[in-house]
């Protein structure tokens, strides 16, 4: 339980976990399903009771697709993306915390590749 | 010289847990004019009531101040308690100190502080109050109900019952509403029409009802017992009184294809149609934007075909004016647009279907005779998926509503057992959030459908519905498996939130009745007066005030109905003697008041006044009429020269509450 | 007409083909993209934690530079446009992210989100107008049976993007109706592909796109448009060539009739 945590998490995302009503339609509505350690659901009721450290230390931060399927689709405008960004945020604020390094890249490389690939995944992975 | 008695009510604790009543009538008693100041637990019971009486009497008081709970709530009680006494009603004062003061404050001292300066301002009005006399104002002995579903209905046949007569204005072409278009109704499974249709035939056969069908309230003016309705009758261009509803014509129209609106476009009827079978009245309408007659002059098919000589294509629309006593609402309800939710395939699916739709595929009388087939391509589902609380409970911006509809959850769960027992080879599959069951019967009703029906209640949402290949791809989220469920479903059932009908809003500005923001019509007290709107005489039924099912509606319907009579029994009723009066001296005529009167009560008047020396002038004078004046004071403050006062709260009496509350 | 453009990374590099397309269907239909001078890239991901304000700077500059010569601001790309225009919907209402902003930039002119932002597809439905696009073509793709594949970034979250509704979209089918050819709907048009995770090991992006491929071929497309080049790049790769995937503006450029060397 990390109450402090849960607010930063609130404050840094701009949404109220509160507000979830456990319907469940970000988690029907998610093309990641398959991939995620936590669904979308389950990261707003995490938020909601302070288990951040538990998703700060979870893979399931970095699979999100950042479709905005969750955000378009919330009944109750808590929009789990924004969430799951606020941890991801957080986790990678930490010195030597980065998902993705420079130096990995030009193994993943292939000659197609736009420069937008690149571009957002040091945006999204690395601080 | 002033005789005033004070009391403070500790209402239990509501109001003794933050205020210090001892300290507020121990200051109260102070006050100039004060000769008694005493405190009790509950004033409103009848010891405290007697208290008070016995008071008035035993001091001679003059004047009466309750410290207590919102006028709203007890004013009515306490003026009975003083006029018991002997005392003049309208020398009572009432301080609010529990919704304006114990209720929103945690300090004690501060609310102990506010509730003595509270009734220090009771207490200084309370000097200036003279003894007012309410007059009285005729009632006409009938009523109008708006709106013909089966809220309309119960209310017009109740009010009939007791012998008052009533019309009943319908915007259809027939009464029923949306009762005519449901299969069967929970938690009986009695066929609806079964049960309804008679109440229909009742209404047209009632010598005390008139039905205006196909008909819409034009303006409305007056006030409670005397209002002026004007009703707009809708051309049918088929003379009612003539058509003996054998339907040849609705056989023989060569437009055959116009969307049938009662089986929500499913199917198609005719440009001259009865809506359904036991329509009532059982007369033809032509419909104005499909019939090639009225469009472009050519056809006359109907006109050649009606034995009865009943079609008119000259038929204009009738303004009809009527006076009544009482005005009902009853405009129901209507299932939102469900275009905003196309992540379900709304609009891209035709096997994606609103839960009314479905009525009408389940229904006998529908567009399939009562065979569940898809409307894609008539071949029978065998998998079908219900999504429950599709725009309900849903703060998202200028989407869905945030309120719970209330009847989908047993809808949903008839629907999913209906088709169970009809097609045992079908899979049911119910999306839910929660399922909410109170109701007699209701929750064992929703375990039937799962317990013995089969029916798969699942606790998670759609997310996404992708038809591909005659199927419908449904993606959802398990929530209590934990797991994201894909189901090949070959149709999908959608519970739209309901909303009121959009004709309540326009109706509401014209009876001056208020509404919420959902643009439900409010009622006068949530819980003590539910079916009576706070402008006096006009009465709630059915879903115009709130989402109901069947049972609900119709208890509520004869409640509303109950209230009417209780109206319509009395040969006139009391006015609020609290109406504007203006001071003829003073007023220079000038239009200011008469401008901002909502109700049209004020009007001008040239009047012989004495001048000097002996002359005599006419002047242009303000004239309230009393029984029209509801006492807003809205002229009050728009007079310039302070002519116009309120009887009960006048200027004098407002500022000496200011004075007293700044002292 | 004369807007300002924000070409983006990709359009000024690996595809500068559908820049170039683009820019010569805008002469042949009479607009101008005039490309702002030293822009610097978006970021290609929107920054949705409230507090990123570094990340949101370039876009401000851009909307800045464009507000300065009195123009719209045009983007090509889907995540340009994604980017630019949620930043300047945050200058316009969010007040803590528009004092910071501010506060960094020190503009002569404090910056409150006037610049009006466009994709490109939106001038050519609001300003130029399909039916006139339609009178355009001299070469239109008749018979052919195209998938407009929309992904995420136009349309979401639809509150912010105010595109097109977002979950029944119709702007590209009715480009795709102006060019001649047939659209073909599919319910997978507006799911992601996964582009954002193309650099994650695992396959997870193709395994995405396969998936928005298979219910666009099912549905009976024969080729699939996009108007974002990461999405193009992700279908493209996992497609294996059965089902071609194009820019929009390549299919833009070949129905005016315009020759654009590779």
């Amino acid at each position: 339980m990390n109450r402090d945590l849960t607010q930063t998490v609130a404050r840094i995302a701009g949404v109220n976990p509160r507000a979830c009503m456990r319907c469940g339609k970000c988690t029907g509505a998610c093309p990641a399903y398959d991939e995620m350690e936590y669904h979308p659901h389950q990261f707003v009721s995490m938020v909601e009771t302070g288990r951040i450290d538990e998703l700060l230390r979870s893979k399931g931060i970095y699979t999100c697709l950042s479709c905005f399927a969750c955000i378009e689709r919330c009944p109750r405008q808590v929009e789990p993306a924004r969430l799951i960004e606020a941890v991801r945020v957080l986790a990678e604020r930490k010195q030597g915390a980065d998902h993705l390094r420079p130096q990995d890249i030009p193994a993943r490389l292939d000659p197609d590749m736009p420069q937008q690939a690149i571009t957002s995944a040091l945006r999204k992975y690395r601080r | 010289m002033q005789r005033i008695g004070v009391f403070v009510c500790w209402c239990g604790t509501n109001i003794a847990a933050t205020v210090d009543v001892q300290a507020v009538s121990d200051a109260l008693a102070k006050e100039p004019g004060v000769v008694l100041s005493a405190n009790y637990q509950y004033m409103c019971s009848q010891t405290g009531q007697d208290l008070i009486e016995t008071a008035i009497r035993e001091h001679a008081l003059t004047g009466v101040v309750i410290c207590s709970c919102s006028p709203r709530m007890h004013e009515q009680t306490f003026r009975k308690t003083v006029a018991r006494a002997g005392l003049n009603p309208y020398l009572l004062e009432i301080a609010n100190i529990r919704e304006q003061c114990s209720w929103i404050h945690k300090d004690r001292a501060q609310a102990t502080e506010k509730a003595i300066i509270l009734g220090r301002a009771a207490i200084a009005k309370v000097q200036l109050n003279t003894p007012l006399q309410a007059g009285q104002s005729p009632v006409t002995k009938r009523a109008l109900v708006i709106g013909g579903g089966i809220a309309g209905i119960q209310t017009a046949l109740d009010i009939a019952e007791a012998g008052f007569a009533v019309d009943i204005v319908e915007k259809q072409p027939t009464i029923g509403g949306k009762m005519t278009q449901l299969d069967k109704t929970f938690p009986t499974l009695d066929c609806a029409a079964c049960i309804l249709t008679p109440k229909m035939v009742d209404c047209a056969q009632n010598e005390k009802i008139r039905i205006f069908s196909y008909s819409e309230v034009e303006a409305v003016s007056g006030f409670v017992g005397s209002f002026r309705v004007t009703i707009r009758k809708k051309a049918r261009y088929v003379r009612e009184d003539v058509c003996t509803g054998c339907g040849l014509c609705t056989e023989k129209c060569p437009q055959k294809k116009v969307p049938n609106a009662f089986n929500l476009g499913l199917d198609t009827r005719r440009a001259i149609y009865i809506p359904f079978a036991q329509a009532v009245p059982k007369v033809a309408v032509i419909d104005a934007d499909y019939c090639s007659m009225l469009k472009n002059g050519k056809c006359g098919v109907c006109a050649k075909v009606c034995a009865a000589g009943a079609i008119d294509y000259t038929q204009k629309d009738e303004l009809v004016e009527c006076e009544y006593g009482a005005i009902v609402a009853a405009t129901g309800y209507n299932p939102i647009d469900l275009s905003g939710y196309d992540e379900f395939a709304y609009s891209r699916s035709p096997d994606v279907v609103s839960s009314l739709e479905f009525e009408r595929l389940m229904n006998a009388a529908g567009p399939t005779g009562g065979t569940l087939l898809r409307p894609s391509d008539k071949t029978h589902p065998k998998t079908i998926v219900f999504v429950q609380c599709v725009g309900s409970r849903c703060s998202a911006e200028g989407k869905g509503k945030t309120y719970c509809s209330k009847i989908c959850c047993m809808y949903t769960a008839k629907h999913a057992m209906l088709c169970r027992e009809k097609y045992p080879d079908t899979d049911v599959y119910v999306f839910y959030i929660d399922v909410r069951t109170p109701g007699k019967n209701f929750d064992e009703f929703y375990r039937r459908a799962v317990e013995e029906y089969g029916v798969h209640y699942i606790k998670g949402m759609v997310g996404k519905v992708s038809p591909e290949g005659g199927k419908l791809k449904v993606q959802a989220s398990d929530l209590l498996d934990g797991r994201q469920l894909h189901i090949d479903a070959d149709m999908v059932v959608l519970a739209a939130a309901i909303e009121p009908d959009k004709s309540a809003r326009p109706l509401a500005t014209m009876l001056t009745a208020s509404m919420d923001t959902n643009d439900f019509f409010t009622e006068a007290h949530p819980k003590l007066r539910p079916v009576e709107s706070p402008t006096a005489g006009v009465f709630l039924s059915g879903c115009c005030q709130g989402p109901k099912d069947i049972p609900e509606t119709v208890a509520q319907a004869s409640a509303a109905a109950s209230k009417v009579i209780g109206l319509l029994s009395k040969d006139s009723i009391v006015c609020n003697p609290c109406v504007a009066q203006p001071d003829e001296l003073m007023c220079n005529g000038c239009s200011s008041c008469e401008k901002v009167c909502p109700y049209g009560a004020i009007t001008y008047l040239d009047k012989e006044f004495r001048g000097p020396n002996r002359t005599t002038l006419l002047r242009r004078v303000a004239q309230v009429n009393p029984a029209v004046c509801q006492g807003c004071g809205a002229c009050t403050v728009a007079c310039p020269s302070g002519a116009m006062d309120l009887k009960g709260f006048s200027n004098r009496q407002i500022m000496a509450e200011v004075d007293a509350i700044c002292r | 007409m004369v807007f300002s453009y924000f070409p983006g990374c990709t359009l000024k590099n690996k595809g500068a083909r559908l820049d170039l397309c683009g820019r010569r269907a805008a002469e042949a239909l009479g607009f101008t993209l005039e490309e702002l001078p030293e822009w610097q890239c978006c970021g290609g991901v929107y920054p949705q934690a409230r507090d990123e304000i570094a990340t949101r700077l370039s876009s401000v500059r851009a909307l800045d530079a464009a507000r300065r010569k009195g123009q719209s601001l045009v983007t090509l790309c889907s995540a340009c446009h994604h980017v630019i225009r949620r930043v300047n919907g945050d200058m316009q209402r969010d007040a803590q992210i528009r004092g910071a902003v501010n506060r960094y930039l020190q503009l002569d002119t404090p910056y409150e989100g006037q610049t009006q932002v466009l994709h490109y597809l939106e001038v050519l439905r609001d300003v130029i107008g399909f039916d006139e696009l339609a009178r355009r073509v001299t070469r239109p793709l008749t018979g052919q049976r195209i998938g407009a594949y929309y992904g995420c970034l136009l349309l979401r979250p639809s509150r912010e993007m105010c595109f097109d509704d977002p979950e029944n979209p119709t702007i590209l089918e009715q480009f795709i109706r102006a060019i001649g050819a047939e659209p073909v709907y599919y319910a997978m048009r507006n799911e992601c592909c996964g582009g954002y995770t193309v650099l994650e090991p695992g396959g997870r992006a193709q395994k995405q796109a396969g998936k928005v491929l298979a219910n666009a071929a099912a549905c009976g497309a024969q080729t699939l448009i996009t108007a974002c080049p990461l999405c193009m790049y992700n279908l493209q790769k996992s497609v294996g060539g059965e089902l071609p995937v194009r820019y929009f503006t390549e299919l833009l450029a070949q129905a005016l009739g315009l020759e654009v060397e590779s």
